[in-house]
Protein backbone atom coordinates (compact mmCIF):
# COMPACT_ATOMS: atom_id res chain seq x y z
CA UNK A 1 0.00 0.00 0.00
CA UNK A 2 1.29 3.35 -1.15
CA UNK A 3 0.77 5.80 1.92
CA UNK A 4 3.54 8.02 1.11
CA UNK A 5 5.39 9.61 -1.47
CA UNK A 6 8.60 8.01 -0.63
CA UNK A 7 6.91 4.01 -1.90
CA UNK A 8 7.51 5.23 -5.31
CA UNK A 9 10.84 6.20 -4.73
CA UNK A 10 11.33 2.97 -3.33
CA UNK A 11 9.52 0.91 -5.87
CA UNK A 12 11.59 2.56 -8.64
CA UNK A 13 14.88 1.81 -6.90
CA UNK A 14 14.03 -1.56 -6.80
CA UNK A 15 13.55 -1.33 -10.53
CA UNK A 16 15.99 0.66 -12.14
CA UNK A 17 18.48 1.22 -9.30
CA UNK A 18 21.56 2.41 -11.12
CA UNK A 19 19.40 4.23 -13.88
CA UNK A 20 20.18 7.88 -13.68
CA UNK A 21 17.48 9.80 -12.28
CA UNK A 22 18.51 13.17 -12.57
CA UNK A 23 21.10 14.94 -14.50
CA UNK A 24 21.84 18.65 -13.38
CA UNK A 25 25.38 21.04 -14.53
CA UNK A 26 27.37 19.19 -11.96
CA UNK A 27 26.88 15.84 -13.35
CA UNK A 28 24.49 12.33 -12.81
CA UNK A 29 22.70 11.26 -9.86
CA UNK A 30 21.19 7.81 -10.10
CA UNK A 31 17.84 6.24 -8.74
CA UNK A 32 19.71 4.26 -5.77
CA UNK A 33 21.65 7.59 -5.39
CA UNK A 34 19.07 10.04 -4.86
CA UNK A 35 17.67 7.61 -2.28
CA UNK A 36 20.45 7.09 -0.24
CA UNK A 37 21.90 10.79 0.11
CA UNK A 38 18.40 11.26 1.02
CA UNK A 39 18.35 8.70 3.40
CA UNK A 40 21.67 9.90 5.42
CA UNK A 41 20.51 14.07 4.71
CA UNK A 42 17.27 12.52 6.76
CA UNK A 43 19.25 11.00 9.41
CA UNK A 44 21.50 14.29 9.94
CA UNK A 45 17.87 16.28 10.18
CA UNK A 46 16.88 13.74 12.75
CA UNK A 47 19.79 14.43 14.83
CA UNK A 48 19.50 18.26 14.37
CA UNK A 49 15.73 18.12 15.45
CA UNK A 50 14.13 14.56 16.82
CA UNK A 51 10.37 15.42 16.43
CA UNK A 52 8.31 14.52 13.25
CA UNK A 53 6.27 17.07 11.53
CA UNK A 54 8.37 20.02 11.82
CA UNK A 55 9.02 22.39 8.44
CA UNK A 56 12.46 22.56 6.91
CA UNK A 57 13.51 25.17 4.91
CA UNK A 58 15.53 24.13 1.96
CA UNK A 59 17.93 27.12 0.91
CA UNK A 60 20.01 25.89 -2.07
CA UNK A 61 20.75 26.67 -5.40
CA UNK A 62 18.34 24.82 -8.00
CA UNK A 63 19.95 21.46 -8.70
CA UNK A 64 19.99 18.04 -7.75
CA UNK A 65 21.07 18.54 -4.35
CA UNK A 66 17.66 20.42 -3.74
CA UNK A 67 15.97 17.51 -4.97
CA UNK A 68 17.98 15.09 -2.75
CA UNK A 69 17.19 17.83 0.25
CA UNK A 70 13.72 17.11 -0.60
CA UNK A 71 13.81 13.44 -0.04
CA UNK A 72 15.89 13.79 2.69
CA UNK A 73 13.02 15.98 4.27
CA UNK A 74 10.53 13.65 3.45
CA UNK A 75 12.33 10.22 4.64
CA UNK A 76 12.81 12.17 8.11
CA UNK A 77 8.91 12.75 8.48
CA UNK A 78 8.94 16.31 8.11
CA UNK A 79 7.76 18.56 5.32
CA UNK A 80 10.32 20.96 2.99
CA UNK A 81 9.97 24.70 1.74
CA UNK A 82 12.50 25.70 -0.67
CA UNK A 83 13.03 29.02 -2.03
CA UNK A 84 14.67 30.81 -4.32
CA UNK A 85 18.49 32.42 -3.13
CA UNK A 86 18.71 34.72 -5.64
CA UNK A 87 15.76 36.21 -4.14
CA UNK A 88 16.39 39.07 -2.13
CA UNK A 89 17.21 38.49 1.37
CA UNK A 90 13.84 40.31 2.39
CA UNK A 91 11.60 37.17 0.45
CA UNK A 92 13.57 34.85 1.98
CA UNK A 93 13.03 36.23 5.49
CA UNK A 94 9.12 36.49 4.89
CA UNK A 95 9.32 33.16 4.04
CA UNK A 96 11.44 32.18 7.27
CA UNK A 97 8.88 34.60 9.50
CA UNK A 98 5.76 32.64 8.17
CA UNK A 99 6.92 29.10 8.35
CA UNK A 100 9.14 29.48 11.44
CA UNK A 101 11.22 26.00 10.07
CA UNK A 102 13.15 23.86 12.91
CA UNK A 103 16.06 22.85 10.17
CA UNK A 104 17.31 24.56 7.78
CA UNK A 105 19.00 22.59 4.38
CA UNK A 106 21.71 24.95 3.09
CA UNK A 107 25.29 25.03 1.97
CA UNK A 108 28.06 27.08 3.27
CA UNK A 109 27.49 29.90 0.46
CA UNK A 110 23.80 30.34 0.53
CA UNK A 111 24.33 29.99 4.32
CA UNK A 112 25.79 33.45 4.53
CA UNK A 113 22.97 35.58 3.22
CA UNK A 114 21.34 33.91 5.69
CA UNK A 115 23.54 34.62 8.71
CA UNK A 116 24.01 38.22 7.58
CA UNK A 117 20.47 38.85 7.52
CA UNK A 118 20.30 38.12 11.23
CA UNK A 119 19.41 34.27 10.65
CA UNK A 120 20.60 31.93 13.36
CA UNK A 121 22.56 29.27 11.94
CA UNK A 122 22.35 26.50 15.04
CA UNK A 123 19.59 24.74 13.11
CA UNK A 124 21.16 24.74 9.85
CA UNK A 125 23.00 21.73 7.95
CA UNK A 126 25.20 22.29 5.44
CA UNK A 127 25.32 19.90 2.40
CA UNK A 128 28.92 19.79 2.07
CA UNK A 129 29.16 18.56 5.65
CA UNK A 130 26.91 15.55 5.55
CA UNK A 131 28.40 12.28 4.48
CA UNK A 132 26.15 11.10 1.69
CA UNK A 133 28.62 8.31 0.38
CA UNK A 134 26.88 5.37 2.11
CA UNK A 135 24.94 2.94 0.58
CA UNK A 136 22.59 0.30 1.14
CA UNK A 137 20.51 2.26 3.93
CA UNK A 138 17.30 0.81 5.88
CA UNK A 139 14.18 3.22 4.92
CA UNK A 140 11.70 0.90 6.66
CA UNK A 141 11.81 2.91 10.39
CA UNK A 142 11.22 6.26 8.57
CA UNK A 143 8.78 5.07 6.04
CA UNK A 144 6.62 3.56 8.75
CA UNK A 145 5.47 5.91 10.47
CA UNK A 146 4.12 8.29 7.44
CA UNK A 147 0.88 8.66 6.68
CA UNK A 148 -0.72 9.86 3.21
CA UNK A 149 -2.00 12.73 5.22
CA UNK A 150 1.21 13.93 6.27
CA UNK A 151 2.29 17.15 5.18
CA UNK A 152 5.23 16.72 1.84
CA UNK A 153 5.84 20.51 0.82
CA UNK A 154 4.57 24.00 1.90
CA UNK A 155 4.69 26.48 -1.15
CA UNK A 156 4.14 29.89 -0.62
CA UNK A 157 2.91 32.51 -3.13
CA UNK A 158 2.00 36.16 -3.28
CA UNK A 159 0.06 37.58 -0.83
CA UNK A 160 -1.77 40.86 -1.14
CA UNK A 161 -1.00 42.01 1.99
CA UNK A 162 2.85 41.29 1.53
CA UNK A 163 2.17 38.43 3.64
CA UNK A 164 3.52 35.28 2.12
CA UNK A 165 0.65 32.51 2.09
CA UNK A 166 2.23 29.28 2.81
CA UNK A 167 0.22 26.11 0.68
CA UNK A 168 0.15 23.06 2.75
CA UNK A 169 0.07 20.07 0.81
CA UNK A 170 -0.26 16.22 2.25
CA UNK A 171 1.61 13.81 0.39
CA UNK A 172 -2.06 11.64 -0.22
CA UNK A 173 -2.66 15.08 -3.05
CA UNK A 174 1.06 14.62 -5.04
CA UNK A 175 0.28 10.83 -4.95
CA UNK A 176 -3.08 11.62 -6.72
CA UNK A 177 -1.85 14.16 -8.96
CA UNK A 178 0.89 11.86 -9.90
CA UNK A 179 -1.23 8.91 -10.72
CA UNK A 180 -3.05 10.69 -13.19
CA UNK A 181 -0.86 12.25 -14.96
CA UNK A 182 1.28 8.68 -15.25
CA UNK A 183 -1.88 7.00 -16.74
CA UNK A 184 -3.01 9.95 -18.50
CA UNK A 185 0.16 10.76 -20.55
CA UNK A 186 1.80 7.09 -20.35
CA UNK A 187 4.79 8.16 -18.63
CA UNK A 188 7.60 5.11 -17.81
CA UNK A 189 11.06 4.62 -17.49
CA UNK A 190 11.65 6.07 -21.24
CA UNK A 191 10.70 9.40 -20.59
CA UNK A 192 13.44 11.87 -20.39
CA UNK A 193 12.06 15.39 -18.82
CA UNK A 194 13.21 18.52 -19.76
CA UNK A 195 12.73 20.61 -16.46
CA UNK A 196 12.07 24.30 -16.69
CA UNK A 197 10.01 25.01 -13.23
CA UNK A 198 11.65 26.56 -10.30
CA UNK A 199 11.33 24.54 -7.67
CA UNK A 200 9.45 27.10 -5.07
CA UNK A 201 7.01 27.14 -8.29
CA UNK A 202 4.56 24.03 -8.02
CA UNK A 203 4.89 22.68 -11.73
CA UNK A 204 8.03 21.01 -10.78
CA UNK A 205 5.97 18.97 -8.70
CA UNK A 206 5.31 16.99 -11.63
CA UNK A 207 8.77 16.71 -13.31
CA UNK A 208 10.23 15.88 -9.77
CA UNK A 209 7.52 13.00 -9.03
CA UNK A 210 7.06 11.59 -12.17
CA UNK A 211 10.59 10.93 -12.21
CA UNK A 212 10.72 9.50 -8.57
CA UNK A 213 7.51 7.32 -9.55
CA UNK A 214 8.31 6.14 -12.95
CA UNK A 215 12.12 6.07 -13.66
CA UNK A 216 11.78 8.71 -15.85
CA UNK A 217 15.24 11.05 -16.52
CA UNK A 218 14.82 14.50 -15.45
CA UNK A 219 17.12 17.21 -16.65
CA UNK A 220 17.15 20.06 -14.46
CA UNK A 221 18.30 22.52 -17.67
CA UNK A 222 20.11 25.64 -16.32
CA UNK A 223 17.90 28.22 -15.89
CA UNK A 224 20.06 30.63 -18.06
CA UNK A 225 19.52 29.09 -20.68
CA UNK A 226 16.08 29.74 -21.06
CA UNK A 227 17.13 33.44 -22.35
CA UNK A 228 19.27 31.84 -25.12
CA UNK A 229 17.09 29.86 -26.84
CA UNK A 230 19.79 28.16 -29.11
CA UNK A 231 21.46 26.84 -25.90
CA UNK A 232 18.30 25.29 -24.97
CA UNK A 233 17.41 23.95 -27.97
CA UNK A 234 20.57 22.87 -28.62
CA UNK A 235 20.36 21.20 -24.84
CA UNK A 236 16.76 19.61 -25.55
CA UNK A 237 18.16 17.79 -28.89
CA UNK A 238 21.65 16.86 -27.67
CA UNK A 239 19.90 14.78 -24.70
CA UNK A 240 17.00 13.67 -26.29
CA UNK A 241 14.27 15.15 -24.24
CA UNK A 242 10.97 14.15 -25.22
CA UNK A 243 8.54 15.33 -22.35
CA UNK A 244 8.53 18.82 -21.56
CA UNK A 245 6.32 20.79 -18.77
CA UNK A 246 6.79 24.61 -18.95
CA UNK A 247 5.30 27.43 -18.78
CA UNK A 248 3.65 29.13 -21.65
CA UNK A 249 6.07 32.22 -21.61
CA UNK A 250 9.17 29.95 -21.81
CA UNK A 251 7.47 28.39 -24.95
CA UNK A 252 6.46 31.49 -26.25
CA UNK A 253 10.25 32.73 -25.98
CA UNK A 254 11.01 29.80 -28.02
CA UNK A 255 8.22 30.08 -30.72
CA UNK A 256 8.91 33.56 -31.20
CA UNK A 257 12.32 33.14 -31.73
CA UNK A 258 12.25 31.64 -34.92
CA UNK A 259 14.39 28.67 -34.19
CA UNK A 260 11.85 26.18 -34.42
CA UNK A 261 11.77 26.28 -38.86
CA UNK A 262 15.80 25.25 -38.49
CA UNK A 263 16.10 22.93 -35.19
CA UNK A 264 14.86 19.52 -35.48
CA UNK A 265 13.29 19.20 -32.44
CA UNK A 266 11.28 16.05 -33.11
CA UNK A 267 12.68 14.36 -30.25
CA UNK A 268 9.86 16.28 -28.30
CA UNK A 269 6.87 13.88 -28.10
CA UNK A 270 4.54 15.06 -25.30
CA UNK A 271 4.71 19.05 -24.75
CA UNK A 272 2.53 20.22 -21.90
CA UNK A 273 1.97 23.79 -20.32
CA UNK A 274 0.36 25.29 -17.41
CA UNK A 275 0.80 28.68 -15.28
CA UNK A 276 -0.98 31.28 -17.96
CA UNK A 277 -2.58 31.88 -20.44
CA UNK A 278 -1.15 29.80 -23.49
CA UNK A 279 -1.66 32.07 -26.57
CA UNK A 280 -2.94 29.79 -29.93
CA UNK A 281 -0.79 32.69 -31.87
CA UNK A 282 2.61 30.90 -30.28
CA UNK A 283 1.35 27.22 -29.97
CA UNK A 284 0.25 27.06 -33.58
CA UNK A 285 4.23 28.14 -34.12
CA UNK A 286 5.25 25.30 -32.08
CA UNK A 287 2.63 22.71 -33.51
CA UNK A 288 3.35 23.87 -37.28
CA UNK A 289 7.31 22.85 -36.60
CA UNK A 290 6.90 20.33 -33.99
CA UNK A 291 4.59 17.36 -34.29
CA UNK A 292 4.30 16.06 -31.14
CA UNK A 293 2.03 13.47 -30.12
CA UNK A 294 0.35 15.70 -27.35
CA UNK A 295 0.08 18.86 -26.51
CA UNK A 296 -1.73 19.69 -23.42
CA UNK A 297 -3.08 22.32 -22.28
CA UNK A 298 -3.09 22.17 -17.69
CA UNK A 299 -4.56 24.41 -15.29
CA UNK A 300 -4.72 24.67 -11.80
CA UNK A 301 -3.73 26.89 -8.72
CA UNK A 302 -1.14 25.87 -5.92
CA UNK A 303 -3.55 25.12 -3.77
CA UNK A 304 -4.94 21.99 -5.23
CA UNK A 305 -1.66 20.48 -6.59
CA UNK A 306 -0.82 22.70 -9.16
CA UNK A 307 -3.42 20.82 -11.51
CA UNK A 308 -6.95 20.00 -11.90
CA UNK A 309 -7.96 20.43 -15.28
CA UNK A 310 -6.55 19.81 -18.72
CA UNK A 311 -6.77 19.69 -21.95
CA UNK A 312 -5.89 18.03 -24.86
CA UNK A 313 -5.24 19.57 -27.90
CA UNK A 314 -7.37 18.00 -30.67
CA UNK A 315 -8.37 20.82 -33.11
CA UNK A 316 -6.74 23.45 -35.14
CA UNK A 317 -7.22 27.02 -33.55
CA UNK A 318 -7.67 30.31 -35.18
CA UNK A 319 -4.09 32.33 -33.88
CA UNK A 320 -6.67 34.68 -32.25
CA UNK A 321 -8.96 31.82 -30.29
CA UNK A 322 -8.91 31.13 -26.62
CA UNK A 323 -7.45 27.74 -25.63
CA UNK A 324 -10.08 25.62 -23.50
CA UNK A 325 -8.86 24.15 -20.16
CA UNK A 326 -10.95 21.43 -20.92
CA UNK A 327 -12.18 19.10 -18.10
CA UNK A 328 -11.42 17.93 -14.60
CA UNK A 329 -8.58 15.51 -14.31
CA UNK A 330 -9.63 12.21 -12.66
CA UNK A 331 -10.84 11.67 -9.32
CA UNK A 332 -11.09 16.30 -9.33
CA UNK A 333 -14.52 17.62 -9.42
CA UNK A 334 -14.41 21.12 -11.09
CA UNK A 335 -17.91 23.13 -9.77
CA UNK A 336 -18.53 26.72 -11.45
CA UNK A 337 -20.62 28.11 -9.14
CA UNK A 338 -23.03 31.78 -9.68
CA UNK A 339 -22.91 34.66 -7.65
CA UNK A 340 -25.60 32.59 -5.51
CA UNK A 341 -23.76 29.56 -5.32
CA UNK A 342 -25.59 27.53 -8.15
CA UNK A 343 -23.95 24.88 -10.05
CA UNK A 344 -23.68 26.08 -13.17
CA UNK A 345 -24.18 23.65 -15.90
CA UNK A 346 -25.50 25.15 -19.16
CA UNK A 347 -22.96 26.51 -21.68
CA UNK A 348 -21.83 30.30 -21.52
CA UNK A 349 -22.58 31.13 -18.21
CA UNK A 350 -19.72 32.45 -16.38
CA UNK A 351 -19.05 31.46 -12.75
CA UNK A 352 -16.37 30.89 -10.21
CA UNK A 353 -14.78 27.48 -10.38
CA UNK A 354 -14.38 25.91 -7.21
CA UNK A 355 -12.39 22.65 -6.96
CA UNK A 356 -13.15 19.22 -4.78
CA UNK A 357 -11.16 16.28 -4.26
CA UNK A 358 -7.80 14.48 -2.82
CA UNK A 359 -6.08 17.58 -4.91
CA UNK A 360 -6.80 20.00 -2.03
CA UNK A 361 -4.56 22.06 0.15
CA UNK A 362 -5.41 21.21 3.77
CA UNK A 363 -4.87 25.09 4.39
CA UNK A 364 -2.84 28.10 4.61
CA UNK A 365 -0.12 27.26 6.95
CA UNK A 366 -0.59 29.16 10.05
CA UNK A 367 -3.21 30.84 8.73
CA UNK A 368 -6.79 29.93 9.33
CA UNK A 369 -8.35 33.06 8.46
CA UNK A 370 -7.66 33.03 5.08
CA UNK A 371 -8.05 29.38 4.58
CA UNK A 372 -11.28 29.63 5.99
CA UNK A 373 -12.06 31.90 3.21
CA UNK A 374 -10.75 29.79 0.44
CA UNK A 375 -11.66 26.75 1.72
CA UNK A 376 -15.10 26.34 2.03
CA UNK A 377 -18.01 24.15 2.56
CA UNK A 378 -19.49 22.37 -0.41
CA UNK A 379 -22.45 25.19 -1.12
CA UNK A 380 -24.43 22.66 -2.76
CA UNK A 381 -25.14 20.17 0.26
CA UNK A 382 -25.08 20.39 4.28
CA UNK A 383 -25.15 16.89 5.10
CA UNK A 384 -21.04 16.45 6.35
CA UNK A 385 -17.99 18.19 5.73
CA UNK A 386 -16.58 18.54 2.76
CA UNK A 387 -14.58 21.84 1.90
CA UNK A 388 -14.17 22.83 -1.96
CA UNK A 389 -11.47 25.04 -2.72
CA UNK A 390 -12.61 28.41 -4.46
CA UNK A 391 -9.69 29.76 -6.74
CA UNK A 392 -11.17 33.12 -7.81
CA UNK A 393 -10.73 32.14 -11.47
CA UNK A 394 -13.88 32.85 -13.59
CA UNK A 395 -14.62 30.49 -16.42
CA UNK A 396 -17.77 28.96 -18.24
CA UNK A 397 -18.69 25.86 -20.31
CA UNK A 398 -18.13 26.17 -24.41
CA UNK A 399 -19.99 24.06 -27.27
CA UNK A 400 -18.05 21.31 -26.71
CA UNK A 401 -18.87 21.29 -22.82
CA UNK A 402 -15.18 22.10 -22.53
CA UNK A 403 -14.15 24.71 -19.81
CA UNK A 404 -12.98 27.98 -20.38
CA UNK A 405 -11.14 30.49 -18.82
CA UNK A 406 -12.06 34.06 -18.43
CA UNK A 407 -10.04 35.53 -15.71
CA UNK A 408 -9.97 36.90 -12.42
CA UNK A 409 -12.26 37.94 -10.05
CA UNK A 410 -9.72 40.23 -7.99
CA UNK A 411 -6.10 42.02 -8.52
CA UNK A 412 -4.27 38.69 -8.62
CA UNK A 413 -2.31 38.31 -12.11
CA UNK A 414 0.24 35.99 -14.07
CA UNK A 415 3.23 37.51 -15.35
CA UNK A 416 5.33 35.43 -16.64
CA UNK A 417 4.21 31.98 -15.17
CA UNK A 418 3.98 33.62 -11.78
CA UNK A 419 1.38 34.10 -9.95
CA UNK A 420 1.64 37.90 -8.16
CA UNK A 421 -1.04 39.75 -6.26
CA UNK A 422 -0.47 43.42 -7.14
CA UNK A 423 -1.33 44.23 -3.51
CA UNK A 424 2.11 43.03 -3.01
CA UNK A 425 3.77 45.14 -4.93
CA UNK A 426 1.92 48.00 -3.82
CA UNK A 427 2.40 47.24 -0.61
CA UNK A 428 6.07 47.21 -0.97
CA UNK A 429 6.18 50.32 -3.03
CA UNK A 430 4.24 52.62 -0.18
CA UNK A 431 6.88 50.62 2.02
CA UNK A 432 9.52 53.02 0.74
CA UNK A 433 9.72 56.42 2.20
CA UNK A 434 8.70 59.51 0.42
CA UNK A 435 5.94 57.17 -1.18
CA UNK A 436 2.22 58.95 -0.43
CA UNK A 437 0.43 56.70 -2.76
CA UNK A 438 0.52 53.56 -5.19
CA UNK A 439 -1.32 51.34 -7.13
CA UNK A 440 -0.18 48.56 -9.77
CA UNK A 441 -1.59 47.75 -13.11
CA UNK A 442 -1.24 44.71 -15.40
CA UNK A 443 -0.88 45.65 -19.22
CA UNK A 444 -1.90 42.58 -20.43
CA UNK A 445 -1.36 43.36 -24.29
CA UNK A 446 2.66 43.81 -23.42
CA UNK A 447 2.48 41.50 -20.11
CA UNK A 448 4.01 44.65 -17.75
CA UNK A 449 3.37 45.74 -14.43
CA UNK A 450 3.04 49.03 -14.35
CA UNK A 451 3.33 51.16 -11.18
CA UNK A 452 1.63 54.20 -10.91
CA UNK A 453 2.87 56.12 -7.56
CA UNK A 454 2.35 59.52 -5.81
CA UNK A 455 5.85 60.59 -4.22
CA UNK A 456 7.37 63.51 -2.34
CA UNK A 457 9.42 65.90 -4.86
CA UNK A 458 12.92 64.13 -4.69
CA UNK A 459 11.79 60.51 -5.21
CA UNK A 460 12.49 59.71 -8.84
CA UNK A 461 11.18 56.27 -10.84
CA UNK A 462 14.53 54.74 -11.11
CA UNK A 463 14.65 55.33 -6.83
CA UNK A 464 11.85 53.38 -6.25
CA UNK A 465 12.80 50.77 -9.13
CA UNK A 466 16.21 50.56 -6.71
CA UNK A 467 14.78 50.06 -3.54
CA UNK A 468 12.39 47.45 -4.78
CA UNK A 469 14.80 45.47 -6.15
CA UNK A 470 15.84 44.71 -2.37
CA UNK A 471 12.61 43.89 -1.45
CA UNK A 472 11.10 41.63 -4.34
CA UNK A 473 11.86 39.48 -6.41
CA UNK A 474 12.67 39.85 -10.29
CA UNK A 475 9.69 38.87 -11.63
CA UNK A 476 7.86 41.38 -9.34
CA UNK A 477 9.42 44.26 -10.19
CA UNK A 478 7.61 46.60 -12.47
CA UNK A 479 8.89 47.65 -15.76
CA UNK A 480 7.25 51.06 -15.53
CA UNK A 481 6.96 53.76 -13.39
CA UNK A 482 4.36 56.91 -14.14
CA UNK A 483 4.97 59.36 -10.78
CA UNK A 484 1.31 61.71 -10.85
CA UNK A 485 0.74 64.53 -8.31
CA UNK A 486 -2.54 63.27 -7.90
CA UNK A 487 -3.81 59.43 -8.40
CA UNK A 488 -7.23 59.52 -10.17
CA UNK A 489 -9.92 58.30 -7.18
CA UNK A 490 -13.39 56.77 -7.72
CA UNK A 491 -16.75 57.97 -6.44
CA UNK A 492 -15.69 56.04 -3.36
CA UNK A 493 -12.84 58.05 -2.40
CA UNK A 494 -10.53 54.61 -3.43
CA UNK A 495 -8.17 54.61 -6.36
CA UNK A 496 -10.04 54.33 -10.12
CA UNK A 497 -7.95 51.65 -11.24
CA UNK A 498 -10.38 51.05 -14.34
CA UNK A 499 -9.29 54.81 -15.60
CA UNK A 500 -5.48 54.29 -15.04
CA UNK A 501 -5.17 50.97 -16.84
CA UNK A 502 -7.44 52.90 -19.53
CA UNK A 503 -4.27 55.77 -19.39
CA UNK A 504 -1.56 52.75 -19.21
CA UNK A 505 -3.29 50.84 -22.07
CA UNK A 506 -3.10 53.93 -24.08
CA UNK A 507 -0.06 55.26 -23.58
CA UNK A 508 1.54 52.08 -24.27
CA UNK B 1 27.83 53.31 -25.54
CA UNK B 2 26.03 55.52 -23.01
CA UNK B 3 22.85 54.64 -24.22
CA UNK B 4 23.69 51.30 -23.51
CA UNK B 5 24.89 52.01 -19.93
CA UNK B 6 21.67 53.80 -19.52
CA UNK B 7 19.89 50.81 -20.47
CA UNK B 8 21.72 48.48 -18.08
CA UNK B 9 21.60 51.25 -15.17
CA UNK B 10 17.70 51.52 -16.06
CA UNK B 11 17.56 47.64 -15.80
CA UNK B 12 19.85 46.50 -12.79
CA UNK B 13 20.29 49.64 -11.18
CA UNK B 14 21.50 48.05 -8.10
CA UNK B 15 25.04 47.17 -10.14
CA UNK B 16 28.01 48.67 -10.78
CA UNK B 17 28.33 47.71 -14.52
CA UNK B 18 31.79 50.22 -14.70
CA UNK B 19 34.01 47.51 -12.70
CA UNK B 20 32.81 44.14 -14.21
CA UNK B 21 35.19 42.65 -17.23
CA UNK B 22 32.38 39.65 -17.79
CA UNK B 23 28.26 40.46 -16.81
CA UNK B 24 27.47 36.87 -16.96
CA UNK B 25 29.84 35.69 -15.10
CA UNK B 26 29.80 38.29 -12.41
CA UNK B 27 26.41 37.49 -11.84
CA UNK B 28 25.46 41.04 -13.07
CA UNK B 29 22.63 39.84 -15.54
CA UNK B 30 20.34 37.05 -15.20
CA UNK B 31 17.93 35.34 -17.76
CA UNK B 32 15.47 38.34 -17.05
CA UNK B 33 17.73 40.47 -17.81
CA UNK B 34 19.29 39.21 -20.72
CA UNK B 35 15.36 38.61 -22.44
CA UNK B 36 14.51 42.32 -21.38
CA UNK B 37 17.83 43.49 -22.81
CA UNK B 38 17.13 42.43 -26.01
CA UNK B 39 13.65 44.00 -25.98
CA UNK B 40 15.08 47.12 -24.80
CA UNK B 41 17.75 47.05 -28.29
CA UNK B 42 14.94 46.28 -30.47
CA UNK B 43 13.17 49.02 -28.95
CA UNK B 44 15.90 51.78 -29.44
CA UNK B 45 17.73 50.98 -32.18
CA UNK B 46 14.73 49.34 -34.16
CA UNK B 47 16.23 46.33 -34.82
CA UNK B 48 15.40 42.81 -34.68
CA UNK B 49 18.09 40.62 -32.85
CA UNK B 50 18.62 37.15 -34.93
CA UNK B 51 17.64 34.59 -32.47
CA UNK B 52 21.11 32.53 -33.18
CA UNK B 53 22.97 35.67 -32.03
CA UNK B 54 21.21 35.22 -28.80
CA UNK B 55 24.16 33.88 -27.08
CA UNK B 56 25.85 34.92 -24.15
CA UNK B 57 28.70 36.33 -24.98
CA UNK B 58 27.36 38.83 -26.56
CA UNK B 59 25.87 40.14 -23.15
CA UNK B 60 29.32 39.72 -21.31
CA UNK B 61 30.47 43.91 -21.76
CA UNK B 62 29.28 46.78 -23.17
CA UNK B 63 31.45 45.97 -26.17
CA UNK B 64 30.01 43.01 -26.91
CA UNK B 65 26.31 44.33 -26.91
CA UNK B 66 27.60 47.18 -29.28
CA UNK B 67 29.05 44.45 -31.97
CA UNK B 68 25.61 42.62 -31.27
CA UNK B 69 23.54 45.66 -32.01
CA UNK B 70 25.70 46.64 -35.24
CA UNK B 71 25.57 43.21 -36.74
CA UNK B 72 21.97 43.40 -36.00
CA UNK B 73 22.05 46.68 -38.44
CA UNK B 74 21.67 49.27 -35.79
CA UNK B 75 23.29 52.47 -35.86
CA UNK B 76 25.61 53.25 -33.19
Amino acid sequence: MNHSVLCYLEDTVKKYPNKIALTDATGDITFAQWRNMGLCLAEEIRRKNHKRAIPVFVYLPKSAMSLVAFVGVLYSGNYYTPTDVKFPFEKAKSIINALEPQVIITNRECAKKLMDGGIPSDNMIFVEDVDMTRGNLDSSLYLDTIIDTDLAYVLFTSGSTGVPKGVSIAQRSIMDYIDWAIHEFQIDETTIIGNQAPFYFDNSILDIYLCMSTGAHLHIIPEMYYAFPVKLLNYIVEQKINFIFWVPSALIGVANSGLLETIDCSCLKKILFCGEVMPNKHLNIWRKFVRAEVYANLYGPTEITDVCAYYVVNREFEDDEPLPIGKACKNTQIMLLDDQDNLITTKDAMGELCVRGTGNSVGYYRNPEKTMQAFVQNPLHNNYQELIYRTGDLAHYNEYGEIMFDGRKDYQIKHMGYRIELGEIETAILGIEGVQNACCIYNENVSEIVAVCKASENLTEMEIRKKLVNILPKYMIPTRYYLMEQLPLNDNGKINRKELKKHIMEDA
Amino acid sequence: MSEIMEILSELRPECDFRSSTNFMEDGLLDSFDVVALVDAFERAYAIKIDALDILPEHFISIDAMVQLIKKSGGAI
